[in-house]
């Protein structure tokens, strides 16, 4: 059986030139193994192998609670921990008809935005690594500090903050919140054309980037690639504007929207996603209004025998819930449908034919979080 | 082609800007700092139990926090003693609470009715032996603070 | 020249008396043959490990860091501690592997590098060897180089080292073209290939500043064409380490690892000791024309620290590039070179050629 298979993949019977990228590989930023056919330095097809860090979280859930559940959300896509908290955590408040405090609406909002634009300034900084531009990569976490810095003063942690619980929020945020963010944003404003003078403008990322890895936006709908990268394509798919939670009724912002549909498209996104979320974030923090920071719970969540979804914008696309309960105090069955699953599996179409160099650059501008894919 | 040379040039002037300002380096200098190193309050270190000046705690034993936890962090241990009615009463005697297996989402100490969980601030948790990242939280005999009632 | 106090040909003439009086002749020159070769190794080393450190340095404060900073003072110590850690890993032996031309690669990339040295005039009066086709020596061995890079890619038996390993061949073989043409920009110039009679013909002005206009493209061209061919960034496709691991070296470890390493620095210090020698002046101190007073304040800054600070300012600038670049594709790369510089190039050594002609240069 094995020498099958090494017979397979490795001499490959008509002389095919495969090489595995991963599942140790600098740029798949994770443990994604890319079985990848070359002729020369040309990608003929390539074969995503997914699995090497499933945990099973959905079968975990089944033996959760729901407050339980939100810890193991945090650890899909640890970059966007804040919104995939926020999707379980709105499917309860669905189910159990609980009127969240405007308070905690509005706290919500700004921790997904500043989630985001923390991701996206990580994926900058990665994007440029990928590429060449060694320099992007501590620019950007140097940026993303200040981000992180806040997050520990209010949660307590940096990354996997589980401060969401179905109905509210773990803890008021710390009363430097405001001053701090409001700091941040002057601060980024400023840095932001650095970025730009940095990576965007510079004509050797520009050649790396246009025109590489076209994803029409058929290519984009029929393999349901959402997000930025399916943003690029001109797929509107923003589920802020197209199903507002939280504050996002509340608060003026454009769905960026790009018709180019190349590497350097769904960069351009990202980049104006950012300006957004700043803008958003001027919008929400000076208006937080007083209130409860959560609304009465009780202390054992039964959720009413049936089914529930909900979906949310995360930083790289749509992460829907679909819970089925029995009544119990877990449920019966929780899916989660993550951005990150639908977003590789477009690679070997947008791939195909281009050099390795550019694979590296697709995979960077799809911006995989690779726990995400696996679960 | 001038266009391209002069987006080098303003990349470049961005890395040599960095290069002559060496106050901008963010690094912090970690071990050596370690005195004047302040950690958030809300800083997620580990579960501690806070024991006051007369070695008591206010842990009753009730196991919820055991309940509560996702990972089975925490072990409780009771142990049933007489009180000074002579009526059998439920004391805590060991509370285990192994790091190692902590995910540090912060429902036991949310949940806990007595409030006699709360976050340590302590961050260096490295050492060369598992077995020493399970630890006892009840201090070596430590009471339950008796409130007036 | 006005002084000599700084003439290193006293110092080695000296040597020389002072070995003759005490041996044959034959002996002598075996003597500082084996003195040359100590005294060779002892600088490859030292330069090369403080390249090392001066690229991690440089490349921290541009990203806000603070780089090595344990081991010694400012971390002047770190790459020695790095090479007593190579020194004592274990060689991993590569199954299906061509032992032979596995073992032999880094030694013919080291050897490459070490030729090279020989020809360069570090001072005035500091050469080892003065070949009258100077120019011409140092390119060709430095371009043996790529043989065993070749071999190195060939021999690991691992893929990314293949690929590696052929982007390198192709790299190295088109950039050797503009390379050699902008230094003949010089040598058409100084109407001389030997080394050491290019530093002489500056001696009232750089050749950067001499050759007006044509000189500055033929130096830029220069700077672009060497830092693609020590495979450096932004042309560090050879390595190119988010797509290929680390290519052509994926599978040495140890000592063997180090050669590469350590050849990869010297060759960008040979190209920009070349640079510096050819369109900077060498050893020669910075003279405006007729200015007699400031000429002669220049000339008490001795020859050895004006080469190693023009060289030095040139490997600033390569580490400049790489730290603010990204790395360019394979086809574009050969398109830069094929489309871009080469034309360039070839049209600038005509130009020269008719500037010379008319004697419309200094």
């Amino acid at each position: 059986m094995s020498e099958e298979i090494i017979k397979d993949v490795i001499v490959g019977e008509n002389e095919d030139y495969i090489i595995n990228m991963g599942p140790q590989h600098p740029s798949t930023h994770g443990v994604l193994r890319l079985e990848v056919c070359l002729k020369g330095e040309t990608v003929k097809y390539l074969i995503p192998h997914i699995g090497y860090i499933h945990r099973g979280i959905e079968k975990m859930c089944e033996a959760n609670t729901y407050q339980q559940i939100i810890h193991l959300t945090d650890r899909m896509d640890y970059l966007s921990a804040h919104m995939n908290n926020e999707a379980v955590c709105m499917v309860v408040e669905d189910a159990m008809q609980v009127e969240v405090p405007e308070r905690v609406k509005y706290i919500r909002t700004i921790l997904n935005e500043l989630n985001r634009l923390a991701s996206h300034q990580l994926w900058w900084c990665a994007f440029g690594m990928d590429l060449g531009a060694l320099t992007t990569f501590f620019y950007g976490l140097r940026d993303r500090e200040m981000i992180l810095d806040i997050f520990e003063e209010s949660f307590g942690s940096r990354l996997l903050h589980s401060f969401n619980t179905p109905g509210g929020l773990m803890h008021d945020v710390h009363p430097n919140f405001q001053n701090r963010i409001k700091e941040f944003i002057s601060y980024f404003r400023k840095k932001l054309p650095e970025y730009d003078q940095l990576l965007t403008g510079n004509v050797i990322f520009q050649e790396r980037a246009k025109g590489v890895g076209f994803m029409s936006k058929e290519t984009a709908i029929g393999y349901g690639v959402t997000g930025p990268s399916g943003r690029g394509s001109g797929f509107s798919c923003d589920i802020r504007k197209i199903a507002p939670y939280g504050a996002y009724d509340k608060v003026q912002f454009n769905e960026i929207l790009e018709t180019g549909g190349d590497v350097f498209a769904r960069y351009q996104v990202r980049m104006a996603e950012m300006r957004e979320s700043l803008s958003i974030l001027e919008q929400l923090v000076d208006n937080i209004p007083e209130g409860d920071f959560t609304a009465k719970m009780k202390p054992i969540i039964k959720l009413p025998a049936g089914e529930y979804f909900r979906r949310v914008e995360t930083a790289r696309g749509e992460l829907a819930v679909y819970v089925v309960s029995d009544g119990n105090k877990s449920p019966y069955r929780m899916k989660f449908r993550t951005p990150n699953f639908s977003n590789l599996f477009v690679m070997n179409e947008i791939a195909a034919g281009c050099k390795i160099a550019d694979l590296i650059a697709i995979s960077g501008s799809l911006d995989l979080v690779i726990p995400d894919i696996d679960r | 082609m001038f266009r391209g040379i002069s987006s080098l040039w303003a990349g470049m002037r961005i890395t040599g800007k960095y290069f002559f300002s060496p106050r901008a380096i963010v690094t912090q200098q970690y071990p050596e700092n370690r005195a004047t190193l302040k950690m958030e309050e809300r800083f997620k270190g580990e579960v501690t139990m806070p024991h006051d000046e007369n070695n008591q705690h206010a842990c009753t034993g009730c196991g919820i926090c055991e309940m509560n936890c996702p990972n089975g962090s925490i072990e409780i241990l009771t142990d049933r003693i007489p009180n000074a009615e002579g009526k059998m009463e439920r004391v805590i005697d060991k509370h285990i609470y192994h790091l190692s297996m902590c995910t540090f989402c912060e429902l036991c100490i949310k949940t806990c009715p007595s409030n006699a969980l709360a976050w340590g601030q302590k961050f260096e948790h490295a050492v060369f032996d598992r077995s020493k990242l399970t630890k006892v939280l009840n201090q070596p005999g430590s009471k339950i603070r008796k409130e007036a009632k | 020249m006005s002084s000599n106090i700084f003439d290193f040909a006293t110092l080695t003439g000296s040597v020389h008396s002072w070995l003759s009086g005490m041996m044959s002749s034959g002996w002598v020159i075996f003597t500082e043959m084996v003195l040359v070769g100590l005294v060779f190794l002892l600088m490859y080393a030292l330069i090369g490990l403080f390249l090392v450190y001066l690229e991690r340095k440089v490349c921290a404060i541009i990203q806000n860091r603070v780089g090595p900073n344990r081991v010694g003072k400012w971390g002047l110590l770190q790459t020695i501690a790095d090479l007593i850690k190579l020194l004592l890993k274990e060689l991993i032996p590569i199954r299906k592997s061509d032992p032979l031309l596995f073992n032999l690669a880094p030694f013919i990339v080291i050897i490459a590098s070490f030729l090279a040295m020989a020809a360069l005039p570090y001072a005035k009066g500091l050469q080892a060897i003065d070949f009258n086709i100077g120019v011409f020596y140092v390119m060709a061995v430095s371009s043996l180089g790529v043989v065993g890079i070749l071999l190195a890619g060939w021999s690991s038996n691992s893929k990314y080292s293949l690929i590696g390993a052929m982007r390198s061949g192709a790299q190295i073989v088109s950039y050797e073209l503009s390379v050699g043409l902008s230094l003949l920009a010089i040598v058409v110039f100084s109407g001389s290939m030997q080394l050491s009679t290019i530093v002489e013909s500056q001696a009232n002005g750089w050749w950067i500043f001499k050759g007006h206009i044509p000189a500055i493209i033929s130096f830029i061209v220069f700077l672009i064409a060497s830092t693609a061919e020590i495979n450096r960034g932004p042309f560090d496709l050879a390595e190119a380490e988010s797509e290929l691991t680390a290519g052509f070296h994926t599978e040495y470890s140890g000592i063997k690892f180090a050669f590469f390493f350590l050849a990869e620095y010297m060759n960008m210090f040979i190209v920009s000791a070349l640079g510096a020698t050819v369109f900077l002046g060498g050893w020669m101190p910075f003279h405006i024309g007729e200015w007699e007073g400031f000429n002669q304040i220049m000339d008490y800054i001795p020859s050895v620290v004006w080469f190693f600070g023009k060289t030095f300012f040139l490997i600033l600038i390569i580490m400049w590039f790489k730290w603010t670049f990204p790395r360019l594709r394979i086809d574009q790369l050969l398109t830069l070179e094929w489309k871009y510089l080469l034309p360039i190039s070839l049209f600038n050594i005509v130009l020269i050629a008719f500037l010379v002609l008319m004697g419309w240069h200094f």
